[in-house]
Parts: C-alpha cells; structure tokens; sequence
C-alpha cells in the first residue's frame, strides 16, 4: 500500500531564504565566539607561538628572512586554522546543536556556507593581528596589496575545504586527530600556489611569475566549493 | 498528519526497523513505548529528516521525506533529552537564532511568548550554560515550538530532570499540545505516558507491536498492557 499524497493537504511551509539562514549562522558563530573568545584566542596564541618559534630557531639574515617568509607564514596560518576548523565543529557536535542546525527548514548548504564564511572571518582576524607582529620581529614588510589578495584566496580555500572535512571528522571519536590527516594532504597543492604566489609578491616580482600560481589559487577554490556543496548534505546525513 | 508505510532502517546488516506503519491524525498524542534498541529514536530521527529510510514511504503534514525534508522540518518541532541549545548564548539569543532560522515573522513578540510559556522569562539574558538541566530543557520546549510547529516529536523529554522540572515540563506539554498539535513521544515513563497520551504504540523489534487508544485502557492498565505485549513479542524468539 502506497501513501496518498492527497490524503493530508500540505500545510504552506515557512523558510527563510538561503542567504537570510547563511547570515543567522554566521551571526550566531559570531555572538558565541566574542563571548566565549575560546577560538579566537587558542589560535592567537598558537600562531604568535609558531612565529615565535621559527624567529628563534632559525638565525636569518635579512635576505634569508625575505625568502623564508612565504612559507613560514603559511605553515602558521594553516596550523592556527586547523585549531580553529576542530572547535568551530566540536562546538556544534558537543551539546549535539548540529542536530538543532539540520532540523531547520533551509538548504543543508546554507548551514555550510554559514560555518565556512564565520572560519573564514576567525581566520582572517587572527591573520590581521599576525601579519603586523611578523613584520616587527622579522623586520620584513608584508603590507602589499597583492599578498593580502593571496592570504585571502588562501585562507577562502583552506577554510572551504577545512569545513567540510572538519564536518566529516567530528563524527569520530578520533576528531582531533582525523582532521589534520585527512585536510592536510587535499591542501599541499592550495599551499603551494599560495607560498609561491605570496613568495613572488614579497619578492616583487612581475606578474607573470605570479599568475600562475594565482591561478591555481582561483580554480582550487571554485573546484573546493563546489565539491563542498555537493556533498554536504551526505555528509551530515545519517 | 503523519503516514508511514513499510518502513525499513537498516544500519550495515542490522534491521532497525522491519517494515514498519504508523498513522497519527491531526491533534493525536501518541505516545511511543517500547524496551532498549527497538528502535524508538531511530523511528523519530528518520521522522524529523536527520536520518534517511532504508525503504518504505513516509509522509508528515502532507509532505513527502527524503525529498521534501525542508518543507517537512517547517512543520516539525523536536525536542530530545539534549537541549540542542548553544550553551555560549542567552535563552533571548539562543530562541532569536532558531527564530531566524525559522523565518519566524515577528520575531521579537514571538520569543516574549515562548519565554512567558516556558516561565524563563526572567532569565531571558542569562547565559544557557548557567541554567540547571530543568532550565535547558524548559528552553528546549520553547525552542521547539518558537516557529509554532504543527507536530511535535519528542524522544525521551523527561530523561535526567528532577521531579519539579518534570512537573514543570508536563504543565509546558499541556500547554503546547492543547493548541491542538500533533505529538509523538517516546519514553520508558509509563505514567507520564499514560496521564498524556491519548494512544500508546509499542514498538518492539522494529514494528508497532500493538496499539491502543487511552479510552481503552483500564486506569493503571498500561503497564500490564504493555508487559503482555512485549511477552508476546518475545516468545517466539524464547522458542526458536
């Protein structure tokens, strides 16, 4: 026996549109993190920790200093950013919200896009207050207009990425440690574009070195994005 | 209000559920009894769209699960023994962000209402991790009814709370599903169910076992209606 799709008239559903629902999540990550600060601190630290380190350990000169700088920063975002992919999901699965999220009316998606744009603005604010303290201690100047464009296609894909496989691990018992095995070998090609190109515009040199590199950064976040659209939903789906 | 035909949950090779039916009209109060691991939550799961069926059909306020889950979660309200709740948020923030996500239309109104029928109203700036478990579960309630719901699903709302907060909750229950909503709870609280509920399913080995209307049952007759149930259930198994 089949059920009669006309056996009970639908009741005219009420859903807020996809970007209202991405905005209340971001909001809602937002309000929790500036009164808790447990995420944005645990990063904080780790990264100045990690510059701290690399300043101490390796005894550079100035033109050594200039080479190394690429690489150095993003080995410090992206470690920083894993603590933060861990927690931002912990945080759901701890007191069981996720379950609270996915019961809401809207497209899965939306709660994706809305965990992934508030990783992204932890990143970018804890990336803000790095960038200034390496350039005191290594005495190297990163305010340049095309390394901030790196560290923002960067960090878009890491965190696009980051959030989808941080989703699939924080339903192990092992999250803490399936996260990092599972992000960091999908990332080495983003990161690679990303020191090369941050390398090439610390080193000023011209466009043509850099656009590959560019390049590559802009099709890892489409290619990113797109697969975490797609799958989200059967991800998060028992 | 709620259809399900044939349903069968499977996880790996073990049937959770076996071919499963159920039927609830508009404004029934069913109350979904049954032991350990026969499949009580897994049946709300799959009715509140976090869990996908293995087979068979499933229908709520005349939409069609999988495919039209975001229509059908509009009509659902759930509360679990876990509040769902951000304990980094107050009660206000905590029913505003559920209220968005509901696109819940005047909003501000609406979470004064809830906070008034869950008697949190006083505490409404107070962060959530601060509440007792009564508390959190007080707000749970009214974070499952903040977009006013057509059915509500309830998997064992009473676990852990205190004599008060259960008293507490069944005076929220009463007011909540006076209104004419449609209710499925699971619980293992026989009297609860029984001062509640007007049908008692018992699912026992992944189906309704049996059903009865309150009407039909004698006062005090659910445990002994239950036990003959499940004895019955459970001897073939002794047998074979």
């Amino acid at each position: 026996m089949s059920v009669k799709s006309t056996s009970v008239k639908p009741i005219t559903a009420r859903a807020p549109s996809f970007l209202q629902a991405v905005g209340a999540v971001v909001r809602k990550d937002l309000a929790s993190e500036f009164r808790s600060r447990e995420l944005l601190s645990a990063m904080f630290l780790f990264a100045l920790l990690v510059i701290l380190i690399f300043n101490f350990a390796l005894e550079l000169n100035a033109r050594e200093r200039g080479e190394i700088t690429a690489g150095v920063l993003w080995v410090t975002f992206v470690f920083a950013g894993q603590l933060g992919l861990n927690r931002s999901m912990a945080i759901e699965k701890d007191r069981n919200c996720l379950d609270g999220l996915l019961l809401a009316p809207v497209d899965r998606s939306a709660i994706y896009f809305g965990k992934m744009l508030a990783n992204l603005l932890f990143m970018l604010i804890v990336e803000a207050i790095v960038l200034p303290i390496y350039s005191i201690l290594y005495n190297v100047n990163l305010f340049h207009p095309g390394l901030i464009l790196v560290i923002i296609l960067g960090s878009l894909g890491y965190v696009t990425i980051g959030t989808l496989l941080a989703t699939m691990a924080v339903y192990a018992r092992t999250r803490d440690i399936l996260l990092p095995i599972l992000l960091f070998p999908v990332v080495v090609p983003l990161l690679i574009a990303a020191v090369r190109a941050s390398s090439a515009f610390l080193q000023n040199l011209s466009m043509e070195f850099v656009w590959p590199s560019l390049n590559l950064l802009i099709v890892f976040n489409l290619i990113f994005i797109a697969v975490s659209y797609m799958t989200f939903d059967f991800i998060v789906e028992e | 209000m709620i259809e399900v035909r044939k349903l069968i949950k499977r996880f790996g090779l073990k049937y959770v559920l076996r071919g499963l039916d159920f039927e609830v009209e508009q404004g029934e109060f069913v109350a979904l009894i049954g032991p350990n691991g026969a499949g009580k939550t897994t049946f709300l799961r799959i009715l509140s769209s976090l869990s996908r069926p293995s087979m068979g059909e499933v229908m709520l306020a005349g939409y069609r699960l999988p495919h039209q889950a975001a229509a059908v979660r509009s009509q659902l309200g759930v509360l679990s023994h876990q509040p769902l709740l951000y304990g980094d948020l107050s009660a206000e923030e905590n029913l505003t962000f559920f209220g968005r996500m509901y696109a819940v239309s005047d909003l501000e109104t609406r979470i004064g209402e809830v906070l008034e029928l869950v008697g949190l109203k006083k505490r409404r700036r107070d962060l959530v991790r601060t509440f007792s478990r009564g508390m959190q579960q007080r707000l749970a309630i009214g974070r499952s009814v903040i977009h006013d719901p057509q059915i509500l699903l309830l998997d064992e709302p009473y676990t852990g709370l205190d004599q008060d907060a259960s008293s507490m909750l069944d005076d929220v229950l009463k007011a909540v599903t006076a209104e004419g909503r449609t209710v499925v709870m699971t619980s293992h609280d026989l009297a609860r169910a029984a001062d509640l509920a007007s049908r008692f399913d018992i699912l026992s080995r992944g189906v309704i076992a049996a059903s009865a209307l309150h009407a039909d049952i004698p006062p005090d007759g659910l445990l002994a209606f239950y036990r003959r149930t499940i004895n019955q259930e459970e001897e073939p198994a002794l047998v074979s």
